[in-house]
């Protein structure tokens, strides 16, 4: 491994990657293999998660093939830079803002989305004009080995690797030096991808999760609530079974609403996932079996047991778990202190819907916040008074499909952000260029020091063009005494 | 000469002192005062075999404070248990919202200009205590940069904090989206000596630009300073929410078991790493801004007299070489040495007179441990027959005269460390494209710099070396340029700063995203039927011919 790493920074050394049209073969390698590998990566994602084949597309495939197309379109664009614009006294002088590739860098993804939160980071890495290597998450073999053989049969192989393994491999790639570290994954395996790369002096970018909030406001339309119900089972359930860093954590809502979205959810549940969802494939199971039995215990808490409302069946021959909702199970229980990763869903009820800020502030700051409610001072005072990754009104999820915003968290949620140009300049080093002539040279810049040179400067730096006109005629006064005293 | 500079220093810096101590409107705390104490008693001790009227000084100051608080030593250590005390505090004037509004930041920050005009001489006085720093080059490179970089905030910040609108794709069609600035939080800065007082203040305006609370703990090596910003901070900013804790490595450490929402740290790679790791506990990002082996490259077609006066400008009239940015070493081609290394001499004596020794224009070493360290470099087998100019150096003065090297071998100490002194050594080379190779064998520096009217040889030099930034045909400006971010790449260090920079390196940029409940097409929910999928793939991929087809043919 370490010969390859090795090879692959030489080889970026060369300065292959950098080039414009490398960048855009790899782009367009990338999107052929996604449009040739379509069925393959849909039945992996099958295989690995039970993933039905339209939600593996819409949120994995689809969502790929347009970041392509959007990097392949901006790239010359992004590739640019731009200029810095100066003021009148820098005569002569140019500023620009370069983007330059880091290296050679590292993606460690995830086994919930395994295409896509390991291409969306690569396409990053290739646009910026980088070398890469991924790690896919062993949990989910199938799509890591066909991840192996795809990259291996349309991109450039001296630049971009997929190394398989389990943790034993992370550490060992952990130990080499990148450029660049890009994880996907939890806040403890987060402390310690980072604390490697401190030895390296590397930077990161954490993707993390959270319990992700949703605030659902007693809307009094009733297609509103309907629309908010189906979004919200939608954004839980239906994409990777709750199996998602931005899936709907928990919801809350007011007490005598409850009732009224809860009924709503039910009725979506059914007309979405059908009588029998394990049965007609519409949900994805549970990643494997530590993960179902950590959800099983989640569920077995018996106060949390207690709060069931809807769903709770589980079958752990096919890890296959029911939408499952929970009304007000105790907030000092696990399933509301974990993250829950899962097709779980506890609501929450409160007097006064403006309590769920203090709730949501009083705890660690989350990926996301969805907020359901036509209340422009809730609005308002949702997204001054809370801070998270990012915060999405009257929907859930739909964030990571907008490539003009960035994809990232804060606080516990992590750092660094991604997707569209915030990708490209995730893998770039913005590098300060300024270009000067030989012509215009003050005087006055250098010592010896005088009195003149000095007033001079301080009118140069105040872009006081006057007042240096007036210094070099001799007319300004000084009030400068005490610096000359002190000499 | 010498004596006379000296006791007038003296005198302005007592005097300087005594403004501080007897401020009424200063509210020092026991534990201010204490580290006051403990840092002058720390300092005398190093300075006691330098130079005997600074001892006088010293010993003053704490006569001074030792009144005060004799017994609060003992019980005042700053260990985590107080660092933790000091950030629940800050979290809870941050979590208040206050440090959030436009008119609290621009408060601050309007506050810290005052200073600015009002203490200016308090702080070049500092530096020249702390470096000898040169009062105008403390001017240049310290006072007037933080006097732009905070009038650039108070100038730009409504325009900084306004959410920026972003357009939306039909994929989430309809919805609008921005971009917010929030605050992170409570964060530490960590600033460094060599220019203790902007690599203090510029981060901090920066962290309270974006609505910040924030710690800053200046560098203990550069003692005055610190101590002043300690005062100037408590004097003219809002406490509850901005604090100076001075002191070592204990503090450090006991600082950085504490969890913050960013870190900034200046200073030497080998830190930095322990930062990074500590912060890496907390999941807490960092900037770092190191340093490197800056680079100059010089080709022979130039307007020489001017090149020596801008390396001139970047190395010894630049706190002595002691920068991040300093120029460290140059390559020329070797014909063109001879000439270059006149032009240098030249225009050294130019700046700093026959004898630079005694040339008060050029700054001290800061400490003798750094003293030692670079007479050592020059000491070195391979290096001591390679000196061309200077080498003189006066350990009780702490001085090193601008000194230059002729071709020492890749090997020696002097190019393998960053050099941070006066002490400039020049490759030769038979072409200039064998730099590349020179620079590039090295971790990637925080600047580097050319000399050249040969455009391609300028495209080349930006295209194929990789540093923080680039500076053509110049030294250090490029630093002091708004509109230009300023920070290293590798082992230079990772996230930069400065003006509308520092605002988004200490902001969060969060992501807000408005959709409304109209309009809610069935194409994204279960039970997903073949038509969906097709309308689904055309949405997805944007194209709106497609998704009229698929329309047509009859879907929802």
């Amino acid at each position: 491994m370490e010969r390859e790493v090795s090879g692959m920074r030489k080889y970026y050394e060369s300065g292959k990657t950098k080039e414009a049209s490398w960048r855009e073969s790899q782009l367009k390698g990338l999107r052929s293999a996604l449009m040739e590998k379509e069925e393959d990566i849909l039945k992996a994602l099958k295989q690995d998660l039970g993933k039905h084949h339209v939600e593996a597309f819409r949120d994995e495939v689809g969502i790929l093939g347009r970041s392509i197309d959007v990097a392949l379109k901006s790239l010359r664009r992004w590739m640019a830079g731009r200029e810095a614009k100066l003021p009148k006294i820098a005569v002569l002088s140019r500023a620009d803002i370069v983007p330059e590739p880091l290296g050679l860098v590292l993606i460690m993804s995830s086994w919930n989305f395994p295409f896509g939160l390991s291409l969306e980071p690569l396409i990053g890495a290739i646009a910026a004009g980088n070398a890469a290597v991924l790690k896919p998450s062993e949990m989910s073999p199938a799509c890591s080995s066909l991840l192996a053989t795809i990259l291996a049969s349309y991109l450039d192989n001296n630049a971009i690797k997929v190394f398989q393994g389990g943790p034993q491999l992370g550490q060992q790639l952990l130990c080499q030096k990148w450029d660049k570290i890009f994880f996907t994954g939890s806040a403890q395996v987060g402390r310690i991808v980072m604390s490697a790369a401190a030895q390296h002096l590397t930077p990161v970018t954490l993707e993390l999760g959270g319990k992700c909030p949703a605030v659902v406001d007693s809307l009094s339309a009733s297609w509103d609530t309907q629309v908010a119900a189906k979004r919200i089972v939608s954004a839980k359930y239906g994409s990777c079974a709750g199996q998602a860093c931005i899936a709907i954590d928990y919801v809350i809502v007011e007490r005598n609403f409850a009732p009224v979205l809860v009924e709503s959810m039910k009725a979506w549940i059914n007309k979405m996932f059908g009588e029998n969802p394990k049965e007609n494939n519409s949900v994805a199971r549970v990643v494997n079996k530590q993960h179902f039995s950590r959800l099983k215990n989640l569920l077995d808490y018996p106060e949390a047991k207690n709060s069931l409302v809807f769903g709770g069946s589980m079958d752990e021959d096919s890890l296959f778990i029911e939408p499952t909702i929970l009304v007000d199970p105790p907030l000092e229980s696990e399933i509301m202190r974990e993250e829950i990763f899962g097709p779980l869903l506890p609501i929450i009820t409160v007097e006064k819907i403006e309590d769920s800020i203090q709730f949501i502030k009083s705890r660690p700051k989350p990926l996301a916040i969805y907020a359901f409610t036509n209340n422009k001072t809730l609005q308002r005072r949702m997204s001054s008074e809370t801070s998270s990754g990012s915060i999405v009104f009257n929907d859930a999820i739909v964030q990571y499909v907008a490539d003009t915003i960035p994809f990232g968290g804060v606080g516990g949620s992590g750092f660094g952000k991604y997707h569209g140009k915030f990708s490209f300049d995730t893998f770039s080093h913005e590098k300060a260029v300024m270009q000067r002539s030989f012509y215009t040279d003050f005087w006055f810049r250098h010592p010896p020091w005088t009195l003149n040179k000095f007033q001079l400067l301080q009118a140069a730096y105040n872009l006081d063009y006057f007042g240096m006109l007036l210094v070099l005629l001799g007319l300004k006064k000084t009030r400068r005494y005490s610096i000359w005293a002190a000499m | 000469m010498d004596s006379l500079c000296f006791s007038s220093f003296l005198s302005g810096s007592h005097s300087n002192f005594c403004v501080l101590r007897s401020s009424p409107a200063s509210p020092v705390g026991s534990s201010r005062a204490f580290f006051y104490n403990r840092l002058n008693s720390k300092s005398f001790q190093k300075q006691i075999h330098f130079n005997h009227r600074c001892v006088g000084f010293y010993s003053l100051s704490c006569s001074a404070t030792l009144s005060v608080t004799p017994e609060v030593e003992e019980k005042q250590a700053f260990d985590a248990e107080k660092a933790n005390l000091l950030v629940k505090e800050l979290r809870k004037s941050f979590n208040s919202g206050r440090t959030k509004s436009y008119e609290w930041r621009i408060s601050q920050l309007e506050s810290i200009a005052k200073m600015l005009e009002e203490k200016e001489k308090d702080i070049t006085d500092a530096l020249q205590k702390d470096l000898s720093k040169p009062a105008f080059e403390a001017f240049i490179s310290e006072v007037s940069q933080v006097k732009s970089s905070c009038s650039e905030a108070i100038q730009e910040l409504k325009h900084w904090m306004k959410p920026e609108k972003v357009k939306t794709s039909i994929t989430t069609y309809p919805s609008s989206a921005e971009i917010v600035s929030e605050p992170l939080g409570v964060v530490l800065v960590i600033s460094t000596w060599n220019f203790p007082f902007l690599l203090s203040m510029d981060p901090v305006i920066g962290a309270i630009s974006a609505g910040n609370a924030v710690v800053l703990k200046p560098s203990e090596i550069s003692p005055a300073t610190s101590s002043l910003l300690a005062n100037l901070l408590t004097e003219y900013l809002d406490n509850s929410a901005i604090r100076v804790v001075e002191g070592a490595v204990p503090e450090t450490t006991a600082l950085l078991e504490q969890k913050w929402d960013k870190i900034l740290y200046t200073g030497s790679a080998r830190v930095g790493r322990i930062v990074m790791s500590a912060a890496a506990k907390h999941l807490t990002p960092v900037i770092l801004e190191l340093g490197g082996k800056c680079p100059g490259v010089v080709d022979s077609n130039i307007n020489l007299q001017v090149a020596a006066r801008r390396i001139i400008g970047g190395k010894w009239a630049c706190n002595a070489g002691q920068a991040c940015i300093s120029v460290d070493y140059i390559i020329t081609k070797r014909e063109f040495a001879p000439t270059l290394i006149n032009a240098l001499k030249v225009e050294l004596e130019q700046c700093f007179g026959k004898n630079p020794m005694e040339s008060k224009d050029m700054s001290r070493i800061v400490s003798p441990s750094h003293f030692g360290r670079l007479v050592k470099l020059l000491e070195e087998d391979k290096v001591s027959d390679k000196i061309v100019l200077g080498g003189q150096k006066d350990e009780s003065k702490l001085k090193i005269a601008p000194t230059i090297l002729l071709d020492v071998p890749d090997d020696s100490t002097v190019m393998q460390e960053e050099i941070f002194g006066p002490i400039l050594p020049i490759l030769t080379v038979d072409n200039l494209e064998e730099s590349f190779d020179i620079i590039r064998s090295k971790p990637k520096p925080l600047a580097a710099y050319l000399f050249t009217n040969d455009e391609q040889l300028k495209k080349d030099y930006v295209q194929n070396i990789s540093s923080g930034g680039m500076l053509i045909n110049d030294t250090i400006l490029h630093v002091a340029t708004k509109g230009l971010p300023f920070g290293g790449v590798e082992e230079s260090g990772m996230g930069s700063y400065h003006g509308k920079f520092s605002f988004d390196g200490f902001s969060h940029k969060k992501s807000v995203l408005y959709r409304s409940f109209d309009a809610d097409s069935t194409i994204r929910y279960p039970p997903y039927t073949p038509q969906k999928e097709k309308l689904l793939k055309a949405v997805i991929s944007g194209n709106i011919f497609q998704i009229i087809l698929s329309l047509i043919n009859g879907v929802v």
